[in-house]
């Protein structure tokens, strides 16, 4: 009776502690894995000349400059648009929205319904929508904007966790001392919830910059540099789903494009958990 | 937007004989507030003279933060809230709808029992507001700045950090830190919910001393729930009860009358319940 008591504890600890190590483990070795393949087979065939040089015989040779200079200017038109407005629904569902008005939990479900849509959804919808009802063809500023619609659900939420973070005495203390909503807002209400943003910012910036299905509809897949938003650009991802789908022999290219992406990934959230430990905090506390 | 940039009107000297002579400064009659259905307190009819320190005393949830809340009409921010009755300051009708809030609320300071200092450096914490109320002047900025901060006793404590964060300063540190945020603004009155009971005896000490010198130069109204503090620095004091479930004002008078002599049995009750 007694060895059970102290034993059985043991035995649970000791699965507790296999189940949260093994799991840990095995989350870091497939990425290990994958990340690994990739920069084997890729990392011999990066170079400048790569990231620079157009694509040649369908992209089995020369590089991906153009496909890169797509990739970022449909990721700008993509936040250009999302920020703003992504900012402006937080700010409107948390502070001048009560929680339990219709208005309110409408546009919440709504977007918690969004962000659940697959992508392909979305590309035909921006298809339908931009390329064909607004006439803007397959472009650029097509791509950006589909991608904006489906990045601004995830963008939105985190930014109004981000706002309902913000202690509640903020808004109190700020009222009591005569300070307007709109300087409330703006001075302490809207860098408190930047981590909240940032967040939302990484995830939906991760999102776009993957996205494949909804930008073969709406970008399309020409691989010359584009010469204004209106033109079609091929996305980074498109590429690589072309040159190992598509494409025989492109597997070479299509790894190092792979790699490229990638580094493009950790390079953006490194930058943007920077950003929210040290740039932006430092300035919030001091300035 | 003028009145902060000049001097504070010094006419209410530091010393207890000023509120010998009553002279009214807020007038409330027949107060009611509700959250929703909710009645939080009803008939409250109270006169709080100016200079002088009032405490307000009573159970918990009997409307004490509440009721502070009409008279900068942060209640306000709460949807639900509805408030009736009349509020006077100053012959300014409080709760009238075209009353200018912005200016009623630099005019009523507010102090919060947890200090909420903003996550900016102490510097600017007392700037920003300042700034909003139409200050833009450097040097004006920095005399208002450490006239406040000496007005609380923490300008040579700070004086050397002023550009560090505020939330790195002590508790105590912290709630003079809000006093001196709201002084800068050169307040007339000043609400204060339970400054002290988040602070440790020591802080505590401090920020009642400072309490204690603001008499005369501020119209205060002083939450507390401790007594003995009470009686130490209060001229008035009132005393709310729940009957009910409706927070009620059921005596009202000088400190020294309400604590030695209660005329309603229980307030006889509630001094004495706590003492023993
Ligand atoms: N924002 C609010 N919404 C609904 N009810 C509230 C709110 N604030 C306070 N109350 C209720 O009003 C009553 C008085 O509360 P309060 O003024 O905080 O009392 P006290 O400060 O004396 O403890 C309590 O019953 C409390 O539950
Ligand atoms: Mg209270």
């Amino acid at each position: 009776m007694v060895e059970v008591a102290t034993q059985q504890p043991n035995t649970r600890e000791w699965l507790a502690f296999v189940l949260v190590w093994g799991s840990a483990v095995l989350v870091t070795a497939t990425f290990c894995w994958l990340l690994g393949d990739i920069i084997w087979h890729g990392l011999s065939h990066l170079s400048w000349i790569f990231l620079t040089a157009p694509p040649e015989n369908a992209g089995r040779r020369g590089g991906i400059g153009p496909i890169l200079v797509s990739t970022f200017l449909i990721l700008g038109v993509c936040l250009a648009v999302s920020l703003p407005i992504g900012i402006g629904t937080a700010v409107l569902l948390v502070e001048f929205t009560s929680d339990h008005s219709l208005f309110g939990r409408l546009t919440r479900r709504s977007l918690d319904v969004l962000a659940g849509v697959p992508s392909i959804v979305f590309g035909l919808f921006g298809n339908a929508f931009f390329c064909k009802t607004l006439g803007l063809g397959f472009s650029i500023l097509s791509g950006g904007l589909t991608l904006a619609c489906m990045v601004l659900p995830i963008l939105i939420r985190s930014t109004e966790e981000g706002f309902r973070a913000v202690p509640s005495n903020y808004r109190l203390s700020a009222a009591a001392l005569g300070l307007s909503r709109t300087t409330t807002l703006f001075h302490l209400l809207l860098p408190a919830a930047v981590p909240g943003l940032l967040v939302g910012l990484v995830l939906g910036v991760g999102r776009a910059i993957a996205e494949t299905a909804a930008l073969i509809f709406t970008s399309g897949y020409v691989d010359r540099m584009p010469e204004s938003l209106l033109d079609s650009g091929r996305a980074l991802s498109i590429h690589i789903f072309d040159l190992s789908m598509n494409v025989s022999g492109g597997d070479a290219n299509a790894y190092a494009s792979a790699l490229v992406l990638i580094i493009l990934l950790l390079i953006i959230n490194g930058t943007v958990s920077w950003l929210a430990t040290y740039g932006l905090h430092r300035k919030i506390v001091t300035v | 937007m003028t009145p902060i940039a000049e001097p504070r009107p010094q006419h209410w000297p530091e010393a207890k004989p000023a509120c010998c002579k009553p002279h009214p400064f807020v007038d409330v009659d027949r107060l009611s507030l509700h959250y929703g259905e909710k009645s939080a307190f009803q008939d409250v009819t109270l006169s709080i003279s100016r200079g002088c320190i009032t405490a307000l005393v009573g159970p918990s949830g009997c409307g004490k933060t509440s009721f502070l809340t009409c008279l900068n009409r942060l209640t306000d921010l709460i949807p639900t809230c509805v408030v009736a009755g009349r509020i006077t300051i100053d012959k300014l009708d409080v709760l009238a709808p075209q009353t200018d809030v912005i200016q009623l609320r630099r005019r009523i300071g507010m102090i919060f029992q947890k200090p909420n200092p903003f996550p900016l450096s102490i510097r600017r914490n007392l700037e920003f507001p300042l700034r909003e109320h139409g200050m833009r002047d450097r040097t004006q900025l920095s005399s208002a700045i450490e006239t406040s901060l000496r007005e609380v006793g923490l300008w040579d404590e700070v004086k050397d950090r002023l550009d560090f964060p505020a939330l790195a300063l002590s508790g105590g540190q912290q709630q003079r830190l809000c006093i001196a945020r709201s002084l800068a603004l050169a307040p007339e009155m000043l609400l204060m919910d339970e400054p002290c009971s988040a602070l440790d005896p020591i802080s505590s000490g401090v920020v009642e001393d400072l309490i204690v010198s603001l008499r005369g130069r501020y119209t205060i109204l002083i939450v507390t729930h401790n007594l003995a503090q009470a009686r130490r620095i209060a001229d008035y004091a009132a005393l709310f009860w729940v009957q009910n479930g409706i927070g009620r004002l059921i005596e009202t008078g000088r400190a020294k009358q309400l604590f030695e002599e209660p005329r309603n049995p229980l307030t006889t009750a509630y001094i004495s319940g706590i003492r023993g």
